[in-house]
């Protein structure tokens, strides 16, 4: 086992130093010379080949490639063009505020796709699996920002039960943090929840067909260990693999979910870098987005295995 | 129906009817099936597919799908009406009262959990005892059905055991709450033929260990049923068309459809000293009239060089292990194995899964790569040919699979099956590429109206026949028939037979029979090549193998093939518990030099 998870750390290196060689290769084929935006008005000569040395611009490009792993891997990502801020110490501020987010929709979606799966594949072709489809289908094509807003109007504007925007820190008011969290992250985990409803329905059906279900009928169980012990378990097993490669989309749905609740997260952060040609956020973002998306998918690998002793054996 | 009078009994089926529902429409599966099951009494019922037989032990459980299926009569188990019971009483005479085992070992099991955990479910749900009792108890039923190591195995789970050792499980489970009856619903059919052995021993035994439990016995196998059923049902699409003590119905069937099963049924040492393979007499189900069989003889010249020849074949499959996957051992799949293949020659490997026999067939066309060895097929040197020359060579060799409903693409239409082969070889139109499949469809016994359907509109015999027809649509001068009669239900079975045969007549073919059915690799091979652990342990005439078997395996196998006879019921193999040995062999590992003795002209034996 341990060396099961060893082996696939090692496998993820490789991976992400290929994506490191994209995130570089990114900053050097976009237009534009840093340098002479540096340079100022003037654009003296002097100055230009100054910071040309300064920042070992002349060198080969396998060479700045080096330089720069080598400062990633010391923890330093470069500094913002526009704040003139570390990058690491920006993506630190707003690393946890996406976290929150995307912990609490991957919550919502798990609660409400698994077992409204579990429940359309048990209640096939009734009313019940006919409205958990419709609903999933819903959740699928109802575009976020749209979803966003009626419910600012609706909750917030119209209720007053939730705030309609913000962040709160939740370690300093869980509550408050909570509740300004809340409508941010159904939102973001209602497309992720419908295709986990999808997933799990289609997956138990699969699963209820088999015989050691049968074998567990004849046992004489009652029909909830049936489904939930016996069913379950193995139904569950593809779902986790799902489960990890959903979380790019969930990355991906942050971004445009934070510019709806106005949350000062990963998301807003990336706009704001790239609309201001901040290369060196942009890198950072992205090399940081990978690394948790590489993370996630190792982590479901190893409970996939946990989960599923035929597995275990060929290890 | 008789009644097994004297004693009250277990299980009383009256005017069971069971209905499904397609599209709307009720339609009845089981029409108004009733028996009797006496205490300590086996009952067998035999059908082919969709008589009805499995559908029948299910409705007694109550375990078909609520809602699409329908039941009528009673069922009484100790003249409690089952069907009358709400379902939370159902369950607790499900694993309680009835316990029930199934013809997939495999897949009956839940793979995520231990066997001592399933087997252990049982015990708390009918028993309600602790979980440290029921692991106890747990141990002692493994060790009843006489698994090995039973203390530690328990820990196990499903895929560490074997298919024979999974069935002993099941048992075991079944077993746990001391049921009054065991409904086995083709236990043995998924098993090797020795295991099988071990299984139906097993049951016999148990059944005088536990104190008065009933069986109630499905399976497809005639042999089977004359070695463990008092009594029989024979049912046919839904009806009992016969029922009685075995032997009255062995030996006097009285209707002909009876009389039609029991005569597809190859029995194992009918052929004595035939010299030529012998067609299987078809009975018409409606008179029960049989045509007389006849023998296919003089379709073998063995003047002529052979067909197919092949000398020291080794396939082997590497198996990487550990950290950085390195090769640490391999699948000794196919070991030094030589023969010849006359024209117009039916030649078979037997033997029991994992013994190579598949392999050798595939290694013969390179669907799979020998590691080393000769085959000289059709003037092809096989193991040398290029890509080009690998595709023209296959002109000459075809294959034929076991499962008729995975081996053709359900979206091609039968005549495009049958094409294809003829039009990617690029042999001629497709004008004449249609008239070829006409052609072909109607020498396997179909319409050339046939062209257009689509396999699922086929019965497996049919499909089983339309990829007959693909294989020869080349003009092949061999077929390796990989188990294609293996899946078919009896009577399929001897008319697909009889087609190889007649094929065999008309054209010539030589065959390579690839199958684990002793009785039919009797009835129509000329020579027979048992396989054991990747090498040929005894090859020779069919009459010298089967009538004066030397090896000591191939005794073994004969030995254990159920005879369609009821007077060897009270027989007992007293085999031992054992498992198929695997030719898993490590690293550097270098199989040992065999020598073969020569018992009688061609037949040979490999010297222990």
């Amino acid at each position: 086992m341990y060396a099961y998870i060893a082996k696939r750390l090692l496998v993820a290196i490789p991976t992400l130093l290929i994506i490191s060689i994209f995130v570089f290769l990114l900053q050097k084929l976009l237009p534009g010379d840093p340098v002479l935006a540096m340079a100022g008005e003037e654009r003296d000569p002097e100055v230009i080949a100054y910071l040309r040395e300064q920042y070992r611009l002349n060198d080969p490009v396998v060479y700045q490639y080096f330089y720069w792993l080598g400062d990633v891997l010391r923890g330093d990502l470069g500094t913002s063009l526009r704040t003139n801020q570390p990058v690491t110490e920006l993506i630190l501020q707003k690393l946890p505020v996406t976290i929150q987010l995307a912990v609490m929709a991957m919550i919502f979606a798990v609660l409400i796709g698994i077992p409204a799966g579990i429940l359309a594949a048990v209640h096939k072709n009734t009313a019940l699996d006919y409205l958990a489809n419709l609903v999933a289908l819903s959740g699928l094509s109802i575009p976020n920002f749209w979803l966003g807003i009626m419910l600012i109007l609706l909750v917030s504007v119209h209720l007053g039960w939730l705030p309609a925007s913000g962040y709160y820190p939740f370690f300093v008011d869980p509550l408050r943090s909570l509740k300004t969290m809340v409508m941010p992250a159904f939102v973001l985990s209602t497309p992720l929840a419908a295709m986990l409803m999808r997933h799990t329905r289609s997956s138990m059906l699969g699963v209820l067909r088999a015989d050691y279900i049968r074998t567990a009928r004849a046992k004489g169980l009652s029909e909830r260990t049936v489904v939930i012990e016996h069913g379950l378990r193995n139904g569950l097993l593809p779902i986790i693999t799902l489960s990890a490669l959903l979380f790019g989309d969930l990355l991906a749905g942050a971004v445009l979910t934070e510019q709806i609740f106005t949350i000062p997260g990963f998301g807003k952060l990336i706009v704001d870098a790239v609309f201001n040609r901040d290369y060196a956020v942009v890198q950072g973002v992205v090399l940081c987005t990978a690394a948790a998306f590489i993370l996630m998918n190792l982590l479901a690998d190893i409970l996939y295995v946990l989960l599923n002793p035929r597995m275990r054996a060929s290890l | 129906m008789t009644d097994s009078a004297m004693t009250e009994p277990v299980l009383s089926v009256r005017n069971l009817t069971v209905s499904f529902r397609s599209a709307d429409i009720w339609r009845p599966v089981v029409r108004d099936v009733s028996f009797d099951v006496g205490p300590r009494e086996t009952v067998s019922i035999v059908g082919e597919s969709g008589s009805g037989k499995s559908v029948t032990s299910l409705a007694i459980m109550r375990l078909l799908a609520k809602g699409a299926s329908s039941i009528e009569g009673e069922v009484l188990l100790n003249g409690q009406n089952l069907l009358a019971l709400p379902e939370e009483q159902m369950r607790d005479v499900r694993g309680n009262d009835i316990a029930m085992i199934f013809q997939e070992p495999m897949t009956s099991l839940n793979p995520t959990f231990t066997i001592g955990r399933q087997i252990a479910e049982t015990l708390i749900r009918h028993r309600r005892i602790s979980a440290a009792q029921a692991k106890v108890e747990s141990i002692e039923l493994l060790e009843k059905v006489r698994i090995p190591n039973a203390r530690a195995r328990i820990r196990e789970y499903p895929h560490q055991f074997s298919g024979g050792m999974r069935q002993r499980v099941m048992i075991a489970m079944a077993l746990a709450s001391k049921p009054k009856l065991l409904i086995a619903d083709e236990p043995t059919t998924a098993l090797d033929v020795t295991i099988q052995g071990q299984i139906l021993d097993l049951l016999k035994l148990l059944q005088e260990e536990e104190d008065g439990m009933s069986i109630l016995f499905i399976t497809h196998d005639m042999g089977v049923v004359a070695e463990i059923a008092e009594r029989t049902l024979v049912m046919y699409r839904g009806d009992v068309v016969e029922s009685g003590p075995t032997e009255g119905i062995f030996r006097r069937g009285r209707e002909p459809y009876t009389r039609a099963l029991l005569s597809s049924v190859p029995r194992l040492g009918s052929m004595g000293d035939r010299d030529w393979p012998l067609r299987f007499p078809i009975v018409d189900i409606e008179t029960g009239q049989a045509s007389e069989p006849t023998e296919v003889a003089g379709t073998l010249d063995r003047s002529r060089t052979p067909i197919l020849s092949v000398r020291n074949l080794v396939t082997r499959f590497d198996i990487r292990s550990g950290f950085l996957q390195r090769k640490t051992a391999a699948v000794h799949a196919v070991e030094n194995v030589s023969f010849d293949l006359a024209q117009g020659e039916t030649l078979a490997l037997v033997g029991e899964s994992g013994c190579g026999k598949s392999t050798t067939g595939r290694s013969i066309m390179r669907l799979v790569e020998p590691c080393s060895g000769e085959v000289q097929l059709d003037g092809y040197d096989v193991l040398k040919l290029g890509p080009r020359d690998l595709r023209r060579m296959r002109r000459s060799v075809q294959m034929v699979f076991q499962d008729p409903f995975a081996s053709l693409n359900p979206r091609m239409s039968v005549g495009t099956a049958i094409s294809e082969p003829f039009l990617a070889h690029g042999l001629g139109s497709k004008a004449q590429a249609r008239e070829r499949t006409a052609d072909l469809l109607e020498r396997v016994g179909l319409t050339t109206d046939m062209m257009r359907r689509y396999p699922h509109e086929f019965s497996g015999g049919q499909r089983q026949r339309i990829s007959i027809a693909r294989a020869l649509s080349l003009e092949p001068k061999v077929i390796v028939a990989d188990e294609s009669v293996s899946a078919l239900d009896v009577s399929i079975k001897a008319q697909v037979c009889n087609l190889l045969l007649d094929l065999q007549e008309s054209l010539g073919l030589a065959f390579l029979f690839i199958s684990h059915d002793m009785a039919v690799v009797e009835r129509v091979s000329h020579r027979v090549a048992v396989m054991y652990l990747g090498e040929i342990v005894e090859i020779g005439p069919r009459a010298a193998v089967f009538g004066n078997p030397q090896h000591a395996y191939t005794r073994k196998l004969i030995a254990a093939v159920p005879v369609p006879d009821p007077a060897r019921r009270s027989m007992k193999r007293n085999i031992a518990v054992d498992e198929l040995k695997n030719p898993v062999r490590p690293r550097g590992y270098q199989p040992p030099k065999r020598n073969y003795r020569e018992v009688a002209p061609g037949h040979f034996v490999q010297m222990e």
